[in-house]
């Protein structure tokens, strides 16, 4: 009956390193990583999935960490904005989003980022509209999102340039 | 100028060495990019225990019977205590300004006491070893309500009928105010038009990123208080901590980190923050309380929620001559502590019709309690507003006498060359330039072209609107804000600069970084005044331990007051460098200066590096004179002496299309002339116009706290209330107009508030001249489907 406070153990992979815990059936990925694993970068805006500011990547997808269960991560490969920033995975929307100040409090930008990358793996040529529109899972309250929209729009126009040449 | 330094004068901004004026990227941007930022919620302390609150279901209730055991007995649970346990160590608080005469409020504790009065009021605190655990034992609290009638709708709540909220009051009045230049009256009856309107605006919040978040450590040993506090004003807090908890201030430390917007919201006394500290004092152990989502469209305050009733008295030509105003607005059960809730409406009387020449003003503002969550100051306090009732009447005005609205306003408008001038409210304005920007944002808008396009549209049934704002903005407040009405709330702020041993200049400054980029400007005037690399500047903000005392981050204040005194400091520093040089050099200071890190004779190369000074400065006393010791430490004050507040200015534009369909307003585009004094960094200025446009057009199309006939709540999750999206946001195009103001050297005004202020009013006046063919007006906001619907008689 207290089936919440019941323990899972679960193995993972996070940021590229092998992490084993026994977790609450209750904790979500996003307070996991955050608690668990000291990973502060990722952040808890709403809890119900709206905001975007816990956007972490699961096994390749984006996904919102206050949605998923820490034990249904069992088995799988999570990235989190600390381990792209260490791989230097996404250096070139980090150095955009700075020359654009595509960030003021800093807050959503990690779970921005996280979509932004997403967005230009899978359609690495978006106008401005779809840019607006894939991001509108993920909420802003200081730029107003046009710098942000900016920063995401230049780095695909300079990747589609190094691609042309 | 006389009162500054000698150095200045040779201070020039322009100069191609110069980072005033320069869109410099920020420093600290590329570690919050990384997602290494430290809000408080990131922070854990040994032995950090966390508190859950267990808030009123109800409106308006009396606190019969508290059961606490079964909560007791949970799992993790360390205590569980009520409002008044709690009582026993906090001060009760008041939230009135004596200068705001008449003002009332009855004392707050941080919990309820015997009655609960809004929905959300927090009633018992339950820490516990985690959050999570802390929150199941708040739910198993049992708390035996006695539901009393609640006093919701502001319009009602001075009826005699209405439940009275406090019984100490006869009413549920908190605060009036009138202002009257005695010939409204006179000028209505004898004008060429009079146009009426009531004009309602929604109660909305500011839905920071971050939910509001503390974490209390009081130190048993030290007697000593550490409060990591996501907010904008740390020394107001420590005085806050200091005297409720009846500690030493002296011995209370506040540390503002990162702070994940704030917006104004985090800048009063909350129960639930205030309870955390005194649960740290009482178990001698970290506590922390980082509000859910939930808690925090309950508990933060809300902002706006008010009905005016307007007059606007124009001749035959377009003139205006009076201008009446009565403004309503509920602010909850109580005035929020220290700030007042009192503060927003007297800025829509000092404010409304601000930018024009009407000699006449007549404006009457009335404070009610009532059984919802407080309201307070938010961004742009009472700007929207004042600014949106003023635009809406000049446009009616305008479409009466079938006057193009540009035109209207540059008849209407304060010329720029007729300043300094008084407000009929009585406000000062030291010099503004509304002309000049209305006409710049004319000819950015391609304002002729876009009336031609809508002309064309409309007679396919395409409804575009065009809507402009013109207005003036609070910035750099003086005492007259809430220091003389006896709030310990500094107006004034200092800059504590040094050269380190390195070489390297390191600034502590009282103003606060929420993300505006208050760290990077003030290290672009640091290394102007001295003559250095950004690079060797760091600066140092939000930590009462570390920086100078001041206000913090609030009105637009750091960048023209934290500003100002960052560059006296620098000048200061400077000066005692160039002694120092002179010393060494064996020359005179005079011909002396630094460029490029390095002490030189003026004209020439010949000098020494600043790490080379300091080193000799640091530790080789010995090779300088014994009569001679350098200071290579200063610290300068600065605050607003000549004017109670120095307004800024702007104007704004939108083009928007409605459906007419379905009551669906699309922004197609916004343009923003802002004059904010010099420009420091035009990307930051044009950001901040940009994310408060933003944040006014939530206000005017989107966000609302709806309340049922009982006081609840409906929408408090991000799901249920709208705020901007980016797929819903348009382009906003900017530009600067720059009057710098002589009341510092600087010469910076506030840019904050200025793009929430003008934008509400700039996008109704769109929608009503999109509608004003069909004979159709809106005049509330939020202009969501239903409303525009409504005007167009397509729905009851």
């Amino acid at each position: 009956m207290n089936a919440p406070l019941e323990t899972v153990e679960i193995s993972l992979t996070v940021n590229g390193e092998r992490v084993k815990r026994s977790v609450p059936a209750r904790l979500n990925l996003a307070d996991f990583l955050r608690n668990e694993l000291e990973l502060t970068g990722t952040h808890v805006g709403c809890e119900h999935g709206v905001c975007g500011a816990c956007t972490v990547r699961v096994d390749g997808e984006i996904v919102r960490g206050c949605l998923m269960f820490a034990a249904q991560a069992e088995g799988c490969t999570v990235d989190t904005i600390e381990g792209l920033s260490d791989s230097r995975e996404i250096e070139e929307l980090q150095s955009a989003f700075v020359l654009t100040n595509a960030l003021q409090c800093g807050f959503c930008t990690p779970g921005v980022l996280m979509a932004a990358q997403a967005l230009l793996r899978d359609e690495p040529d978006p106008s401005r509209e779809r840019i607006r529109e894939y991001l509108s899972g993920n909420y802003c309250r200081c730029t107003g999102y046009q710098a942000i929209v900016d920063a995401i729009e230049a780095v695909a126009k300079a990747r589609a340039g190094r691609r042309g040449r | 100028m006389s009162e500054f330094d000698e150095a200045a004068k040779t201070l020039n901004f322009d100069s191609p060495n110069s980072y005033v004026g320069r869109s410099v990227t920020r420093p600290n941007a590329r570690r919050l990019a990384q997602g290494r930022g430290q809000f408080v919620d990131d922070i854990v302390l040994p032995r950090m225990l966390h508190v859950a609150y267990a808030r009123s279901p109800h409106a308006h209730a009396k606190i019969v019977r508290i059961e606490t055991k079964k909560a007791a007995a949970m799992p993790g649970v360390v205590r569980v205590v009520a409002g008044a346990e709690i009582a026993m160590v906090v001060k009760p608080y008041v939230g009135v300004l004596t200068h705001l005469q008449g003002m009332r409020s009855p004392p707050q504790y941080p919990l309820a006491m015997e009655v609960a009065r809004w929905q959300g009021e927090p009633v018992v605190a339950v820490v516990a070893q985690s959050r999570a655990e802390a929150e199941d034992a708040a739910e198993a609290v049992e708390v035996e309500y006695g539901e009393l009638p609640a006093a919701l709708d502001a319009e009602r709540a001075l009826d005699p009928s209405e439940p009275k909220i406090h019984k100490e009051f006869d009413s549920n009045l908190c605060f009036q105010r009138t202002v009257d230049t005695g010939g409204v009256d006179a000028a209505m009856n004898s004008a060429h038009l009079v146009v009426e309107d009531t004009i309602r605006f929604g109660r909305h919040t500011g839905v920071t990123m971050e939910p509001r978040a503390i974490l209390a450590d009081y130190n048993r040993a030290e007697e000593s208080m550490t409060v990591y506090h996501c907010g904008q004003s740390p020394h107001m807090m420590q005085g806050i901590i200091a005297s409720r908890l009846s500690l030493d201030e002296h011995r209370v430390r506040v540390v503002a980190r990162d702070v994940g917007g704030s917006f104004g919201i985090k800048i009063h006394t909350y129960g639930d923050e205030i309870a955390a500290c005194a649960l740290s004092l009482m178990l001698g152990r970290p506590v922390k309380f980082a509000a859910d989502r939930y808690e925090s469209f309950l508990s933060d305050i809300h902002a706006r929620d008010h009905r005016v009733k307007a007059r606007l008295a124009v001749d035959r030509e377009g003139n205006m001559l009076a201008l009446e105003i009565d403004d309503l607005t509920g602010i909850g059960p109580y005035s929020m502590f220290p700030r007042s809730s009192g503060v927003e409406c007297n800025q829509v009387l000092n404010l409304t019709g601000g930018p024009y020449k009407h000699k006449e003003y007549r404006a009457k503002g009335t404070v009610v309690f009532q059984n919802k969550n407080m309201m307070c100051q938010y961004r742009a306090v009472g700007h929207p507003i004042a600014v949106a009732v003023a635009e809406h009447m000049v446009d009616q005005a305008a479409a009466a006498l079938r006057l193009d609205p540009a035109e209207m306003r540059k008849k209407n408008l304060i010329a720029d060359d007729a300043y300094p001038c008084k407000s009929p409210s009585g406000m000062r304005f030291e010099a503004l330039s509304h002309h000049q920007c209305l006409d710049k944002l004319l000819t950015l808008m391609k304002y002729g072209e876009l009336r031609k396009e809508q002309n064309e549209l409309r007679k396919k049934g395409v409804y575009r609107g065009i809507g402009l704002s013109s207005f003036i903005e609070v910035t750099n407040p003086s005492p007259m804000f809430y220091g003389v009405g006896g709030a310990r709330i500094a107006a004034q702020d200092g800059c504590t600069i040094k050269l380190d041993a390195s070489g390297a200049i390191v600034a502590a400054t009282g103003v606060t970084e929420q993300g505006q980029g208050t760290e990077t400007i003030m290290a672009q005037i640091a290394a102007t005044a001295l003559g250095v690399e950004m690079s060797c500047v760091k600066v140092l903000t939000g930590d009462t331990d570390k920086v100078p005392y001041g206000g913090g981050t609030w009105a637009s204040r750091a960048a023209g007051i934290g500003g100002e005194a960052v560059l006296q400091a620098g000048l200061a520093l400077k000066a005692n460098i160039l002694q120092a040089g002179a010393v060494i050099l064996k020359t005179n200071a005079s011909d002396l200066d630094i460029v490029d890190g390095r002490v030189v004779k003026k004209g020439t190369e010949q000098g020494i590096t600043l790490a080379e000074l300091a080193r000799i400065c640091y530790y080789r006393g010995n090779e300088l004179p014994a009569d001679f010791q350098p200071e290579l430490v200063v610290t300068r004050h600065y605050r607003v002496k000549d004017y109670a507040f120095v307004f800024s200015n702007g104007a704004q534009g939108c083009s928007l299309e409605v459906d007419t369909d379905t009551g669906f307003v699309k922004l197609l585009k916004m343009w923003c002339v802002d004059d904010c004094g010099r420009v420091i960094n035009p990307k930051l200025v044009e950001e901040q116009a940009r994310g408060g446009i933003v944040q006014g057009i939530g206000g005017a199309l989107y966000e609302q706290c709806i309340y049922d006939d009982r006081g609840q709540l409906l929408n408090a999750t991000m799901a249920d209330y709208l705020v901007p999206m980016a797929a819903e946001m348009p382009d906003i195009e900017c530009a600067h107009v720059e009057t710098p103001t002589k009341t510092s050297m600087l010469g910076a005004k506030g840019a904050g508030e200025a793009g929430t202020g003008g934008a509400p009013a700039a996008i109704m006046n769109a929608v009503n001249d999109a509608l004003r063919p069909l004979g159709a007006k809106v005049t509330s906001q939020p202009i969501a489907p239903e409303v525009v619907l409504r005007a167009l008689g397509k729905v009851n």
